[in-house]
């Protein structure tokens, strides 16, 4: 197969675009379309500071490399889980992300949840009996919590994450089965920022996870390439194989999922009840962020079972 | 001789002579859930095996967050 621009021998087919690259090409294709998707959906401009939550894996430090490159001013945050699975898989994912940023000069915001929170997430589950023996659910919690506590302490525009399609794509599946209309109306490139809550965008929504990757490696970006121990027989995952089994015998399935789910919803097709339109987010007494419920967040009360409060 | 393919810690043996398309499909692997190396370099998936080459399969979902 032949690169569509060059002729020399292509080392990526897009069977959904119709388009294969060569290396060199392809390596400018996915920053001319990030590129493209960043001003489409109006995430963010070359005057706003971004911060972009980095795990070490493919997707975070392959968007963190394309905006490096595009010339946006986007430091980074990782957060130190604790997880070991038997091969460090938190500190190997920190080394690499910390080499990343500084081999290109760029500036690191890590957060300890030892050090800062005296627990890694597996004992902060365990302690507090969330997640049926998985810490999936607290994982998540933390993250969304420090994500937005830093990029608000910090001084930051706009938080940017690697979601890549199958994410989005995954997601939106799982929503679509429980008609999840609050989630699913939620859902998209850009979650404007609001009282408390920082602006959330991802850039990579319209890639392909096979691209990522196929970024990755062809840039030579060293990621995590073992999977987090405990996301084994996930919900994601089996979700994402499932789409993929799909993809394989209808090529743009997946992108024509999501993005005519996000032309639907553009126009109107979920509105949110009465009652979801009124409710008014509180603020939490301890940490500030906003929180459903008045009283304390889900993260504080998670800390404060935790130190026995 | 055989075609060697190796997908995180499992090894697989092919035919010479079929398309990387066609081992995926005869090991039961999804195309869309990963990548060809040979000698380092990405490969398509008409591209013809042969005989002695060794395939590194790199597996793209994840499911997590480190």
């Amino acid at each position: 197969m032949k690169c569509r621009k060059c002729g020399q021998k292509a080392s990526v087919n897009m069977r959904h675009h119709k388009l294969a690259l060569c290396r060199e090409h392809y390596l400018e294709w996915i920053p001319e379309q990030t590129e493209r998707f960043i001003k489409k959906y109006r995430m963010f401009t070359r005057d706003e500071k971004v911060l972009v939550a980095v795990s070490g894996g493919k997707d975070s430090l392959a968007l963190w490399d394309v905006l490096w490159r595009l010339g946006y001013q986007a430091d980074g945050m990782y957060i130190a889980l604790g997880i070991d699975g038997g091969f460090g898989y938190s500190s190997r994912s920190q080394q690499l992300t910390e080499k990343f940023a500084a081999e290109r000069g760029l500036e690191l915001h890590v957060v300890d949840m030892e050090r800062d929170y005296g627990r890694s997430i597996p004992l902060l589950a365990e302690s507090t009996h969330r997640g049926k023996g998985k810490p999936c659910s607290v994982c998540g919690l933390s993250k969304r919590h420090e994500m937005n506590r830093l990029a608000r302490d910090l001084g930051y525009d706009v938080l940017a994450t690697g979601h890549n399609l199958d994410d989005e794509a995954a997601v939106l599946f799982s929503n679509t089965l429980n008609w999840a209309g609050e989630y699913l109306i939620r859902q998209g490139p850009v979650l404007p920022e609001s009282p408390g809550l920082a602006r959330k965008v991802k850039p990579l929504c319209r890639f392909y996870e096979r691209e990522m990757a196929a970024y990755s490696l062809l840039r030579g970006i060293e990621y995590i390439y073992e999977e987090c121990p405990f996301a084994e027989g996930s919900t994601t995952i089996f979700y994402k194989e499932l789409l993929n089994r799909l993809e394989e015998k209808q090529p743009g399935v997946k992108l024509s999922f999501y993005v005519k789910f996000l032309e639907a919803r553009d126009g109107g097709l979920f509105t949110l009840t009465p009652e979801e339109a009124k409710a008014a987010l509180h603020t939490c007494p301890s940490c500030g962020q906003p929180t459903s419920a008045p009283g304390k967040c889900t993260f504080c009360r998670m800390l404060d079972v935790v130190s026995g409060k | 001789m055989a075609v060697k393919l190796t997908l995180r810690n499992r090894e697989f043996e092919v035919r010479p002579g079929m398309t990387l398309h066609s081992a995926l499909e005869k090991l039961d692997i999804l195309p869309e859930s990963v990548l060809a190396t040979r000698g380092g370099e990405l490969i398509l998936e008409d591209e013809i095996l042969r005989d002695g080459d060794e395939v590194v399969l790199v597996a793209v979902i994840s499911g997590g967050g480190a």
